[in-house]
């Protein structure tokens, strides 16, 4: 019962729209510094472009992604209206506003501090509120989440909340806790002194409170992967899900291990105990547990489909699978690309092997086969999926939705491979250009050109995908029928209480934060003497 | 069942979930706090809480450790980007008294035909920072720290203001405008050399540097070849001194041809 459509199409345009002209930075800076672009005479322009670049696709892209899909599934899988609907508008104007008001600083060169806001660099203080009102929209989001379940429960006491949407209150919580970090960061901390209001600030305190984000940022951009995975992709196949107990436990898993990580991101920072980078590194190892859990009935729920379809033997029913079907495609490379993507992360939050890849090109090339590979691409058919609903109208060219996933899914292994080789010989991140002609890195010349190239066919991939959707809002009409999710091989009668609600997995969300942040936090804030003077961007 | 049912240790799930995490949390904190600690035969400790203490992170002071002796002064200047933000006229009518003792070097417009550094227009910032240096010793020259040995602080933020008021006049030694070396423009990023104009102009400013166009040759070769030799150390945390030894001779000339040629009015382009 999708009724609020055009709120749900407003946030996934938004988010597509935004997401293309990030994409083609991206591709820019892919080619301006490899040795098939000439150097930048101003290097500048490439910091300014990398942060609205970051700064889209961290938090404007996927935030809006998971408030569109929100909406959609709170109307389906609950078949209630949306309660809210104002506010929910409220919510998109804000991030409208906030983003056109980040963006210009960033255009006029005000801002180029990155999207990790990099203190004690500090930018146009215009900049840093375009941000919270994105994050404040966003936050409005989360309440509409909490408030639409709790109007549902109120009419179904005791039954089981439907599994998507378990889900996706997990993650506004989730979100809604993660934010706090870099809102506290930017509110204490960078506005101040953005403001003019003071001239020093903390920076590695700064540092500690944006760990706190930066890393259950990332699932919170996974949410709604692992929400297709687990409620789409066994419907779309003709398959079920193999265990509903076993998704529900995988995201309150997300919720309690996600948060106490982020200090795996400070391995380097003196301002850290090494005791409490121990701790956050092996919370990091338990986050593996999660997406195992998943990878297993996901797997097995795929399998499902497949012996339906006549499937045998050990591994002769994958043959049976439905291969032309856009989201079995997407979600077979979403898997693969999960599964480097992962690999490459546990070298991340090892205490000792992060040494040798610390700050290098590796990082970037982990976060976007993770990022824009594994989840970027399950948000593409996720938008496949809803686009009949919300439309009305039939995606018709299912070959150019595949050559769309296939585009991308070669294009982000060609970027990230070697994206990942040159950073084990040493190549640092976040730089304008390199010297090819030094023998001494002139060997990695042919992996960032192989890198750029593949930039090219993301792109390509990119405006094809925004092609599909755009000729989708004009193609014949048609009555999609009702949205729905997958259902579970048992389809749960009662869910006990624990797996119902999230109250004790937010309790232990916010204890962990407490019990690994609080000291080191409390340490720096107290401690005297430890800010620095801020360097303003472009200040004399 | 209600949220009273579930926050209690009756619930098993509760239970389950609550011992699991503290569990967790309590083997990675012994991991973490006590037995890498330990396991670290480099470090002494001398009980169990001192190692507590070091893992957490606790700020202590190495009382064993005595500081390095200083032998040189550094430079005790800082500057934030508010220092001399508001020059005032009183400031600069002061200052415009005092400078004519220097304009023997500097010239009477703030302009030198005697390859001293020229200072009209130059960032307050940066004539208050050389002038503490010169009176502090952090940076000696025979000539200029007699005169800034006997300045009050007062003199050298009026001097700072008046200098930056002047106009930016064409230098004495016009050349025609070279193009952009690699130098300035790049730097030598194998090197680890960032190019000059990212603090100096042409690309960016960057507070306590002094924009260069328009100096003399004579004098920004001598002040590379000063810190490269470590003759001259008044850059706290030797950012020049690393470049200026990592640089060639060749970009040495380079550099500073490049930017005795270029035109003051180009600086206002950046600031």
């Amino acid at each position: 019962m999708l009724v609020n459509r055009k709120l749900i199409l407003a946030h996934f345009w938004l988010a597509f729209a935004v997401f293309g002209i990030a994409l083609t930075l991206g591709a820019w800076q892919m080619f301006i510094r490899s040795p098939i672009g000439t150097w930048l005479s101003n290097p500048e322009l490439y910091y300014r472009s990398l942060t609205a670049h970051g700064t889209v696709m961290g938090y404007v892209f996927p935030t809006l992604v998971a408030m569109g899909f929100g909406y959609a599934i709170s109307e389906s899988a609950l078949e209630q209206r949306l309660v809210g609907v104002r506010w929910a508008w409220a919510g998109f104007w804000l991030i409208v506003a906030g983003s056109i008001m980040a963006v210009i600083p960033i255009a006029l060169g005000r801002a180029s501090v990155l999207y990790t806001f990099y203190p004690p660099l500090i930018g146009n203080v215009f900049y840093y509120l375009g941000v919270v009102l994105v994050v404040v929209g966003s936050w409005i989001w989360v309440a509409l989440m909490s408030i639409n379940l709790r109007v549902w429960r109120k009419a179904h006491p005791g039954a089981p909340v439907p599994l998507a949407m378990f889900a996706n209150v997990a993650g506004s919580y989730l979100w809604a806790w993660t934010a706090v970090g870099a809102a506290l960061e930017l509110l204490l901390q960078i506005i101040p002194v953005a403001a003019g209001l003071k001239t020093t600030i903390d920076a590695g305190l700064a540092r500690v409170f944006f760990s706190w984000t930066l890393h259950a940022i990332v699932y919170f951009w996974l949410m709604p992967t692992y929400i297709a995975y687990y409620t789409i992709v066994p419907r779309a196949i003709g398959g079920r899900v193999y265990s509903d107990t076993m998704a529900r436990i995988s995201f309150i898993l997300f919720l309690v291990v996600a948060m106490p990580i982020g200090m795996h991101h400070t391995f380097a920072d003196p301002q850290v105990g090494a005791g409490f980078k121990f701790i956050h590194s092996a919370f990091t190892a338990l986050v593996t547990l999660p997406t195992l859990l998943t990878v297993f009935t996901i797997c097995a729920s795929v399998e499902i489909a497949a012996r339906l379809r006549g499937g045998r033997g050990l591994f002769g029913w994958i043959r049976a699978l439905p291969w032309d079907n856009p989201m079995m495609l997407a979600l077979a490379f979403s898997f693969v690309m999960l599964g480097f993507g992962g690999a490459g992360g546990l070298i991340n939050m090892s205490y000792q092997l992060d040494a040798s890849i610390h700050n290098t090109q590796w990082i970037t090339g982990h976060f976007h086969l993770i990022f824009g590979g594994a989840i970027v691409i399950m948000y593409f058919a996720i938008a496949y999926d809803l686009w009949p609903h919300l439309t009305g109208r039939e995606l018709i060219d299912l070959r150019l939705i595949r050559t769309q996933l296939w585009l991308w899914f070669v294009g982000m292994m060609i970027t990230t491979f070697p994206w990942h080789w040159v950073g084990i010989l040493g190549m640092p991140r976040r730089m304008a250009y390199f010297d090819f002609g030094d023998p001494g890195i002139a060997p990695q010349a042919l992996s960032v050109t192989l890198s750029a190239i593949g930039g090219f066919i993301l792109l390509a991939s990119g405006i094809l995908f925004l092609v599909i959707l755009a000729r989708g809002m004009r193609a014949p009409q048609t009555d999609a029928g009702p949205y729905r999710f997958a259902l579970a091989v048992h389809q749960p009668a009662t869910v006990p209480v624990a797996l119902n609600t999230h109250a004790l997995w937010v309790g232990l969300m916010i204890a962990l934060t407490l019990t690994n942040y609080g000291y080191p936090i409390l340490t720096l804030a107290l401690n005297e003497g430890t800010s620095v003077p801020a360097v303003y961007v472009g200040a004399q | 069942m209600t949220a009273r049912d579930l926050f209690t240790f009756r619930n098993r799930h509760f239970t389950a979930a609550v011992g699991i995490t503290a569990a967790i949390l309590i083997v990675t904190a012994i991991g973490g706090f006590i037995v890498l600690p330990f396991a670290q035969p480099w470090v002494q400790f001398a009980n169990v809480w001192d190692a507590i203490c070091s893992a957490a992170g606790l700020p202590q002071r190495a009382a064993t450790v005595a500081a390095p002796e200083q032998t040189r002064r550094l430079s005790e200047v800082v500057l934030t980007s508010s220092t001399l933000a508001r020059p005032n006229q009183e400031a600069i009518g002061r200052g415009a008294t005092l400078a004519q003792r220097c304009a023997i070097c500097h010239g009477p417009t703030g302009i030198s035909r005697a390859d001293s550094p020229n200072l009209a227009g130059q960032y307050a910032a940066v004539i208050y920072k050389e002038l503490h240096d010169f009176r502090s010793g952090a940076r000696t020259n025979a000539v200029m720290s007699p005169f800034a040995v006997n300045l009050t602080d007062q003199e050298i933020a009026d001097l700072s203001m008046y200098y930056a008021y002047l106009p930016r006049l064409p230098a004495y030694h016009p050349t025609p405008q070279l193009p952009k070396p690699n130098i300035v423009i790049y730097g030598a990023p194998m090197r680890g050399i960032a190019p000059c104009g990212s603090c100096h102009g042409s690309l960016d400013n960057k507070i306590g540097s002094p924009w260069l166009e328009g100096q003399s040759e004579a004098y920004m070769k001598a002040q590379l070849q000063a810190f490269a030799s470590g003759e001259r150390r008044n850059d706290i945390s030797q950012q020049m001194r690393n470049i200026a030894r990592a640089m060639t001779p060749q970009e040495i000339d380079q550099a500073a041809a490049y930017y005795a040629s270029q035109p003051p009015d180009v600086v206002k382009a950046v600031d």
